[in-house]
């Protein structure tokens, strides 16, 4: 790659962001260390092996944890009763867990195994948990190794039919088509469930539901055509809603390459509980750091409801937030695919240029992140036609500004869910635009007094201004304020925050331990 | 370009009058080739699609094709058969509508609106209701003489008209953007018989929108009109002040009774 044509970056500003957002996170992250949530002691769980379902299909880390939540004793974690479960005679893990779920009486603590006598006795199994996720790891980074990758920007689509085994069949023609990266979209109302499904699914309104089986049969699918077409495909879903934590673990072990994973997105457009989320959102992503997969953040959704042009900051201001948290989680700079959008009004005078300019900002403002590149939604009509120019001008700012991932724009977005034809049709266009205008970037320089110039340099200048607000008012307070996607939520509103336990002084949770150490 | 319906049946219209030009793209099982071809001809001609020209053929994936065809259709419409009901209402400005709610009804109209059931799609309920608007035009939260509130995603039918009931709300708005195996439809009728068995469907104006909703849909379903793609906060708005200022909206001229 050459030397791209750049727009002004003020690298002070740019640190200056960086130092607020910053600040900005170490507020939030002093609350997470002193909190955990059922979401998380539920992810604990199933990393110590535990799985498993009722009659009912409650997963048996739900009945645990809330059987010792209710009685007021998660604040000690999980895994503190776990290992009395141990001491008191279980063979493993798992019938540790069904006695904490299921035994006579619950275990109210009485005599004898100290923290760290728990710790001791869980070390073993929390080594496993690690050697699980490490070793899935490995195999991805083999078979990455051999196989490898298209060149970026990777095409990026979604499937969505609601049975996990028609999914793996259009996974696979996606990947025929040229496809670099295939998403199962979860079932619209599982970012609300407070647990997990269990199982291979069939059925599921506006997508497939999340299940580790799932992940399982899918991944068979998308490593036959990796093998098959010698491109490796990589396969993503969706670590967000009040069980993001354990979305996140079996992404891990099922070896997903990317997650979409945010740690905001549930707050503002699922009215998830903030507190909740950001304790959340930081367990995953420690999972996910240790995974070695990729995150896709989730800024592109603010310019859905909030204007595009007037809002573009947002987009950047959450980037360098979500920068900030990510990094407090042990995720690498090349873990992180902060998201933006292609959103504005496509009618307005300059509205291509407008997007060059932060497109190419933002791939200035964050060159080793796998910046992700979403198209046009809002303003798709249902015309088809118009939408395929549409997205082909999204492609090539995509290209010219060299997006790492680009999700590709469906001419039936605002109709329905892509039809076979529909993503092949997308996918020729793109290939067809990244071909054409392979080395546009390189070719070409933006004026530096120019329109491109100034929007950039704006779109970071009010950024700035928001993260200083941001943290004068905290964000706790600038969320209530609607600084993001013009929505508005408070501190102990939204679904979730029942679940949110301040955690005891004695707290142990040896595998968080450990990952906090990676 | 017709002011009034023409009286005789309308083919397609491709380059002159009457050559009932079409095209239709679609996939079949099959790989490209001579038989995919035909194949794709027979399929055309069973749409009533005379002398069909297959402009495209392409493997779209393993095992299947995807066709252009281009076709003169058979078929045509008699559009004086049609009766449609169709949301009418005056064009009011934003003034106008402001006017005529503090003259004529002297308080706000309060108005309740979600996304009901599994759909987490806001778009639409939003555009309608809040500030921003759509399209330039802003939304009800906008407007002096309307109270709006927008409870988002994934609202129950129970809460939403517990909510509506607790406000004394004027009027329920009901987005569906789901629309697999027609859950919007089960969600918008569930809701209505809920409405029904409590007694209270009459207490207030009920709008149903999305995608893929229409007038006709909406009062299928037992709605008081239905809002489709394109709609602006404007139309409800200007829908709402006639239906509850007691003015009823004009009769659509496509529904007056025609010569059959």
């Amino acid at each position: 790659m050459g030397t791209m044509a750049t727009v002004p970056m003020d690298v002070r500003t740019v640190a200056a962001c960086r130092a607020i957002a910053a600040e900005i996170a170490d507020d939030v992250q002093r609350y997470i260390d002193a909190h955990t949530s059922v979401g998380v002691e539920r992810t604990i769980l199933r990393a110590f092996g535990v799985d498993g379902v009722d009659d009912q299909g409650a997963p048996l880390v739900n009945v645990a944890v809330d059987r010792y939540q209710k009685a007021g004793l998660l604040d000690r974690g999980i895994s503190y009763w776990l290992a009395r479960a141990l001491a008191a005679g279980m063979k493993d893990p798992q019938e540790a867990a069904e006695r904490l779920a299921y035994g006579h009486e619950v275990d109210r603590g009485e005599g004898g195994l100290s923290p760290d006598q728990a710790r001791a006795l869980l070390a073993p199994h929390a080594a496993l948990a690690m050697q699980r996720i490490d070793t899935a790891r490995e195999a991805r980074e083999a078979l990455r190794a051999r196989v490898k990758a298209g060149p970026t920007p990777h095409k990026y689509v979604i499937v969505a039919t609601g049975n996990i085994y028609d999914d793996a069949v259009q996974a696979r023609a996606a990947a025929h088509a040229g496809a670099d990266i295939v998403a199962v979209i979860r079932a619209t109302a599982q970012s609300l469930l407070d647990y997990v499904p269990h199982g291979a699914t069939t059925e599921g309104y506006g997508g497939t539901f999340a299940t580790q089986e799932n992940f399982k049969i899918i991944r068979r699918a998308t490593d036959q055509a990796s093998e098959e077409y010698g491109r490796y495909i990589q396969q993503t879903n969706y670590s967000s809603g009040l069980c993001m934590a354990e979305i996140a673990w079996m992404a891990a072990v099922e070896r997903l390459d990317m997650l979409l994973n945010d740690a905001m997105y549930g707050i503002l457009f699922r009215d998830i509980n903030m507190c909740r989320t950001f304790v959340d959102q930081y367990v995953s992503r420690r999972f996910i750091a240790r995974a070695g997969i990729v995150i896709n953040t989730g800024e592109d959704n603010y310019l859905t409801t909030a204007d595009a042009v007037e809002k573009a900051h947002t987009v950047l201001t959450s980037q360098f937030i979500n920068e900030a948290f990510a990094l407090r989680a042990g995720l690498k700079e090349q873990q992180m695919g902060l998201g933006h959008a292609y959103e504005i009004d496509p009618w307005l005078e300059d509205s291509f240029l407008m997007e060059m300019a932060q497109a190419q900002l933002i791939r200035q403002i964050f060159p080793k992140h796998p910046i992700k590149w979403m198209p046009p939604t809002k303003h798709k009509t249902g015309d088809i036609f118009f939408a395929q120019v549409h997205d082909a001008m999204f492609s090539l700012v995509g290209i010219t500004t060299n997006q790492s991932i680009e999700l590709l724009g469906m001419f039936s977005e605002a109709i329905q869910n892509p039809l076979l034809m529909d993503r092949y049709l997308s996918l020729k266009k793109t290939r067809y635009v990244y071909t054409a205008a392979k080395h546009l970037g390189e070719e070409i320089q933006w004026k530096p007094d120019g329109r491109v110039a100034a929007r950039a340099t704006q779109v970071l200048r009010e950024a700035h201004e928001q993260l200083v607000d941001v943290q004068r008012t905290t964000i706790w307070e600038a969320i209530g304020n609607g600084a993001f996607a013009d929505v508005k939520r408070t501190r102990t509103g939204g679904k979730g925050y029942a679940g949110v336990v301040a955690r005891a002084k004695d707290y142990v949770n040896p595998i968080l331990g450990l990952l906090e150490k990676t | 370009m017709h002011p009034t319906p023409p009286a005789k049946p309308l083919r397609a219209y491709g380059d002159r009058e009457g050559d009932g030009m079409v095209q239709m793209s679609f996939v079949l099982q099959l790989t490209p080739g001579v038989r995919a071809r035909e194949a794709a001809k027979r399929f055309s001609e069973s749409h009533g699609l005379r002398e069909p020209i297959v402009a495209t053929m392409e493997l779209c994936a393993e095992g299947y094709t995807y066709f252009v065809v281009y076709g003169h259709s058979k078929h045509s419409v008699d559009v004086s058969q049609i009766d449609v009901p169709e949301v009418r209402t005056e064009a009011l400005t934003r003034e106008e509508i402001e006017h005529r709610i503090s003259t004529r009804l002297g308080r706000k109209i309060i108005v309740v609106g979600a996304c009901t059931g599994s759909d987490a799609h806001t778009v639409g309920i939003d555009a309608i209701l809040n500030y921003k608007g759509y399209a330039g035009d802003k939304g009800l939260e906008s407007y002096k003489g309307f109270e709006a509130y927008n409870l988002g995603a994934q609202v129950e039918n129970d809460q939403l008209l517990a909510r509506a009931r607790a406000l004394d709300a004027d009027a329920i708005l009901v987005s569906q953007v789901i629309t697999q195996r027609n859950c919007h439809k089960e969600n918008g009728q569930a809701l209505i018989e809920m409405a029904k068995k409590e007694g209270v469907r009459d207490d207030f104006v009920m709008l149903f929108g999305g995608p893929r909703v229409d007038h006709k849909l909406a009062l299928e379903l037992g709605f008081d009109a239905g809002f489709g793609p394109g709609t602006k906060p404007a139309d409800v708005a200007g829908y709402l002040v006639e239906k509850l200022c007691g003015l009823e909206p004009p009769l659509p001229p496509a529904s007056k009774p025609t010569a059959k």
